[in-house]
């Protein structure tokens, strides 16, 4: 097995990067021919799902090594082209193991949900998790555009699954939203990056750097942040709560695995390789994004302190927890970089946490609102219990991963000498504070309004959010083996090592 | 017999015309129609190969030798014309079998394959033809015929459409003869290479100006650019299915073709971009076609409606490349002649399958179809993504080639016009995706197996505008080689 | 300048008669009438422009000298058998808009296409 890795992953032949990308279609190829069995179509999905984890993180011994992989050229001097580097290795790490672990949760939920085209739901998850490989891998922006579209319209009929017209309210700003920003901004701000360089490919120091002026370098940035949709920025985030219409499984996958993650890695690779840190600190091309991702994380807090229903309230803790991570990327700094991209990881696994927590509560006991939720944690202790993990992963206190990327995020901010972005990041914790732990405060000690009727949710919808708040914790002490492999970008290695 | 090539590519439709009305049969003149089609596009391919190893062909009708006698030009700007056109046509002849029988009385199916013959026989002629008046002639050909296709549409409102296209076609067509005579006048030939070097010389001569300006103002009629487009919604809507299929993908493209051979062939870029400003004109009216297209569209209750009118932007599109006058805008341009007719062929079969199954084209009664349909769905949303431009389908690699020459030129409104008709393409493509999905289907539908000829053409243009989309090496190569060979004659 | 090309300025009023009466008319047959004066003005111009001054009939036996430029005769052939092919088709669509509708205005036609639709919500496919 190693022998045969170590084969697919020779610089000169990279095999596995095609593979890697492969594997999810297949999965979903085998999804379709399998629909009139269910249960063996599950298997298929988690066995695509284990395959393609175990295959990404075999990719982690070559994470310094050039792999490169040219597919086809698509234009004369534009190719589709796959490379692995680090943020693309962390990205692809991180959708390839939660994958599976949402499939276990889909399969819960869906059946217990009783509901209908189960096999275009699991064909189209297996869709998104092959584009997001796609974007893990891309070596240029164009290869990196392709991916983007195709993971927006493949979430699309996932978005819009239940069919009735919520679904198609919620589907259409979705889909407007995000294809608007890319094709809109995106496309000729990638198109512009390629007539000022010459090329689109991601370039450690930065592709722009002496291409473009202070003013140009301004509005690039700005045509990309917002270009980049997926990253949720205010204004352009609204398609995030419109996508609450989705299942709870499919609202996992769009906030921690899949689609907001694509948004805020694209806006890291695109500040490290295509403008380069130095570039943006010392033309300060950033700085206006930089207000617009601080007032983005405060509202998007206010607002979920303000919400009642319980996914509402986690998508704009979503919205305000991307904003970290676009404040990371506008900071420019080495060690904020490298918050950010710890930021992704944590995020990524406490919020998967806290939806399949909701989607667990809603299956069994068919509550929607915070307002409902007194005193079920001692039916549900289990589901509540990581919930509570979950949340304070989100917050950022010890002892779980979370508090790791936050701090390196003030790190990174108080190098930067911006004091007032180091208050607006302790501001953000503290409304995370407050729009997350009345929850399971409530859960625990406020007693049931009337007798439940039921116990904890079914194993297969509680063992996967427990599975991964056990995640959550762990991070804590691997938290520096994770972003190691970011110090082999040459403008990342001298990131400061953990306390 | 090689040497004959660029006269067969011609002659093959054009004899399958008569044959077809005479023989009087629906088989035999389908057969006729699928092999004239095929034979063209076998020519095609052999003329391609030809001139891609032997350079441009040049072969005289009859043994008269040019400038007096015709002569047909086979270069790198006219085959990819040439391949694209005989191509749909052979898609459209697949097509046409079922969709024909449904839509057209069967004593008249003879003589609309008779009228298909014609068409492409005068478009393929507008191609090869290196003669300025023999253009004309040929471009009357397909006017003519299609004017009498259109006419053969199953409601009454029909032959409205063809007559008003009739008017407004051959006022346009009149204008062109009456530019080339001015050219005529003015260097005493008709022959395009001859003009092109007589003209040379003659800049600030008053006729010759009034001759570029009629010749591109009658094409334009031809072409349907804002604001002389209001023949085509009404003629490619309520034309039969097969018909609506071949000329909304290639006739406004031949006209297109016309136009940039006598743009910048005939009267040389410096003449008509340079002196004149043609160009500024063009951004400004391609900006109008972009926005004023798309925006009406989105208002249609017709499929065939709204994919005309979405036509009317794309054509824009074509004209903003052709506007800027660089190898670069005129190579995207011909990119989008290439990846729109593909397109938009997809999705008026798509329509006319529509038609078939379903009794009609209006959305209301298109409502939940996409449940019952799953593949057509599937196929239209494809080819709407390519109206959209979103990648990996063909419409993203051309609007990626406009956005970076109009980039290149600092055309920023225009480039912001073109994003501002994608998002609309996006709104009326999400119609049709919203009819089609969400809609409760309604309960009167005629429903039978779908004929798998109609089914395999469909798919074939789909697949084929997914492929250039993918892979668009092909087509850019053949549109940068075009565009490379058009502004050297010109220059 | 007048005078030495009249005939340039009596072919260009002529078309500008026909154009105007295609635009303005509403009933077809004027407008079919307006397309033909149009054409026919055109192939005027072609006419006079192969003229050339004491020239003959472009047909050469013993003592000709001057002759007319036969090119232009014989495209502007080809030109009427276009404009005839063209009048044909517009008259025959004619015809047929006629019974149809019952009527040769283009706004009545309209009209009652309109209505058509309102009472009428799908059309069957032609058996």
């Amino acid at each position: 097995m190693s022998g045969l890795l170590a084969t697919w992953t020779s610089p000169d032949q990279a095999t596995a990067l095609p593979v890697i990308v492969a594997l999810p279609l297949l999965a979903g190829g085998a999804v379709l021919l399998l629909r009139r069995h269910p249960n063996l179509r599950e298997a298929a999905s988690l066995v695509g799902g284990i395959a393609l984890a175990v295959a990404v993180l075999g990719l982690w011994p070559a994470a310094g090594r050039d792999l490169r992989f040219e597919l086809w050229s698509w234009l004369p001097g534009l190719s589709f082209e796959f490379a692995l580097e680090p943020l693309g290795l962390l990205f692809a790490t991180l959708a390839a193991v939660l994958w599976p672990v949402t499939t276990v949760f889909s399969i819960g939920y869906l059946r217990g949900n009783r509901e209908t085209d189960q096999t275009r739901f699991y064909f189209f998850v297996a869709l998104t998790i092959a584009a997001a490989m796609w974007i893990a891998l891309s070596a240029n922006l164009i290869t990196l555009f392709v991916g983007y579209e195709i993971m927006t319209l493949a979430t699309w009929p996932l978005v819009v699954h239940k069919g009735d017209p919520d679904a198609e309210r919620g589907g259409r700003t979705y889909l407007v939203l995000l294809l608007a920003t890319s094709v809109g901004l995106l496309l000729p701000a990638i198109a512009w990056t390629w007539l000022l360089a010459g090329s689109t490919d991601f370039r450690p120091g930065g592709l722009l750097t002496g291409h473009a002026g202070t003013t140009v370098l301004v509005v690039l940035f700005t045509l990309y942040l917002f270009g980049i949709g997926k990253a949720a920025l205010m204004p352009v985030h609204r398609w995030l709560p419109a996508a609450m219409v989705a299942p709870t499984p499919v609202s996992a996958l769009l906030h921690a695995v899949a689609v907001v993650k694509a948004g805020v890695f694209t806006v890291l690779k695109v500040a490290v390789y295509v403008f380069g840190l130095d570039t943006l600190d010392v033309s300060g091309a950033a700085r206006p994004m930089m207000w617009v991702a601080a007032v983005t994380l405060l509202t998007a807090g206010v607002i979920a302190v303000r919400s009642d229903n319980l996914k509402r309230r986690l998508a704009y803790s979503t919205v305000s927890q991307l904003a970290y991570i676009v404040l990371a990327a506008t900071l420019a700094r080495d060690v904020a970089i490298a918050g950010g991209a710890l930021h992704m990881v944590a995020h990524a696994i406490a919020k998967i946490t806290l939806f399949m927590c909701a989607g667990a509560i809603y299956v069994t006991a068919r509550k929607t609102r915070v307002g409902e939720l007194d005193g079920l944690g001692r039916t549900m202790p289990w589901t509540f219990g990581a919930f509570l993990v979950a949340s304070v992963s989100i917050i950022g206190l010890p002892p779980v991963g979370g508090m790791w990327s936050k701090w390196l995020l003030l790190m990174g901010a108080a190098e930067a000498d911006q004091l007032v972005m180091m208050l607006v990041l302790l501001v953000g914790s503290m409304l995370a504070l407050a729009y997350l732990m009345p929850i399971p405060v409530r859960a625990f000690f406020r007693p049931p309004p009337v007798a439940p009727l039921h116990g904890e949710a079914s194993p297969a919808l509680v063992g996967p959010p427990v599975l991964t708040a056990i995640g959550c914790a762990a991070l804590f002490l691997v938290a520096e083996a994770v972003i190691t492999p970011l110090s082999g970008i040459p403008e990342l290695s001298g990131i400061v090592e953990l306390p | 017999m090689t040497v004959q090539l660029p006269f067969v590519q011609v002659l093959l439709p054009l004899l399958g015309a008569p044959l077809c009305a005479l023989l009087r049969s629906r088989v035999a003149a389908w057969l006729l129609f699928l092999l004239a089609a095929l034979g063209s596009l076998g020519c095609a391919v052999l003329l391609a190969q030809r001139v891609a190893t032997a350079g441009t062909q040049r072969y005289s009708v009859g043994g008269w030798t040019a400038p007096v006698g015709i002569e047909f030009v086979i270069d790198d700007f006219n085959t990819p014309v040439l391949l694209l056109v005989s191509l749909i046509a052979a898609v459209v002849a697949v097509f046409s079998h079922r969709s024909l029988a449904a839509e057209v009385a069967a004593k008249r199916v003879p003589l609309v394959y008779a009228c298909l013959c014609l068409v492409l026989a005068g478009m393929l002629g507008i191609a090869v033809t290196g003669d300025a008046f023999n253009a004309f002639v040929f471009l009357e050909i397909m006017s003519l015929a299609s004017y009498a296709l259109i006419a053969m549409g199953r409601r009454r409102r029909a032959l409205l459409a063809a007559f008003r296209y009739l008017v407004v076609g051959s006022v346009g067509a009149v204008f062109v003869l009456i530019g080339i005579g001015l050219a005529y006048a003015v260097t005493g030939t008709l022959n395009m290479a001859d003009l092109a070097q007589r003209l040379g010389g003659l800049h600030g001569n008053r006729a010759l100006y009034a001759a570029v300006v009629f010749v591109l103002v009658g094409l334009a009629v031809k072409m349907a650019v804002f604001p002389l487009h209001a023949w085509l919604p009404d003629a490619y809507a309520q034309a039969p299915s097969a018909v609506g299929v071949l000329l909304s993908a290639t006739a406004t493209k031949v006209a297109i073709y016309a136009l940039l051979r006598f743009a910048f062939t005939v009267f040389g870029a410096t003449l008509v971009f340079g002196v004149m400003p043609v160009g500024r004109i063009g951004a400004l009216l391609a900006v109008l076609a972009m926005l004023i297209g798309s925006a009406v569209a989105c208002f249609q209750t017709d499929l065939k409606y709204l994919l005309a009118w979405s036509s009317i932007a794309q054509i824009g599109y074509i004209v903003a490349g052709i506007s800027l006058a660089t190898t670069a805008g005129v190579s995207a341009a011909y990119l989008h002649v290439i990846n729109h007719a593909v397109t938009k062929a997809a999705l008026f079969a798509a329509a006319g399958l529509l038609v078939l199954r379903l009794g009609s084209a209006r959305l209301d009664d298109l409502a939940g179809f996409g449940r019952r349909m799953p593949w057509t769905f599937a196929a239209v949303v494809v080819a709407g993504l390519g109206l959209v431009g979103v990648p990996p389908t063909a419409g993203f690699v051309s609007k990626w080639a406009l956005a970076t020459a109009l980039l290149e030129r600092g055309q920023w409104p225009v480039l912001a016009a073109m994003l501002v008709s994608s998002l609309l393409a996006l709104v009326y493509v999400g119609r049709i995706v919203e009819v089609g999905w969400f809609r409760e289907p309604s309960l009167v539908t005629v429903m039978n197996r779908p004929p798998v000829s109609m089914v395999a053409a469909i798919w074939f243009l789909v697949l084929l505008s997914v492929y250039f989309g993918l892979d668009a090496t092909l087509p850019s190569s053949l549109a940068d080689a075009a565009a490379a060979a058009l502004l050297r004659n010109g220059g | 300048m007048i005078g030495s090309h009249y005939v340039y300025w009596l072919t260009f009023a002529l078309m500008m008669i026909g154009l105007y009466v295609v635009i303005s008319h509403g009933n077809l047959i004027k407008k079919l009438i307006g397309l033909s004066l149009f054409q026919v003005a055109v192939f005027l111009f072609y006419i006079s422009l192969g003229k050339v001054d004491g020239g003959t009939a472009p047909i050469i036996t013993e003592g000709t000298q001057t002759y007319s430029h036969p090119l232009p005769h014989v495209l502007i052939l080809t030109a009427i058998v276009v404009g005839v092919a063209t009048l044909a088709v517009g008259l025959a669509l004619v015809v047929r808009l006629f019974e149809s509708y019952g009527s040769l205005e283009e706004d009545e036609i309209l009209q009652r296409d309109i209505s058509d639709r309102d009472t009428t919500d799908r059309d069957g496919v032609a058996s």
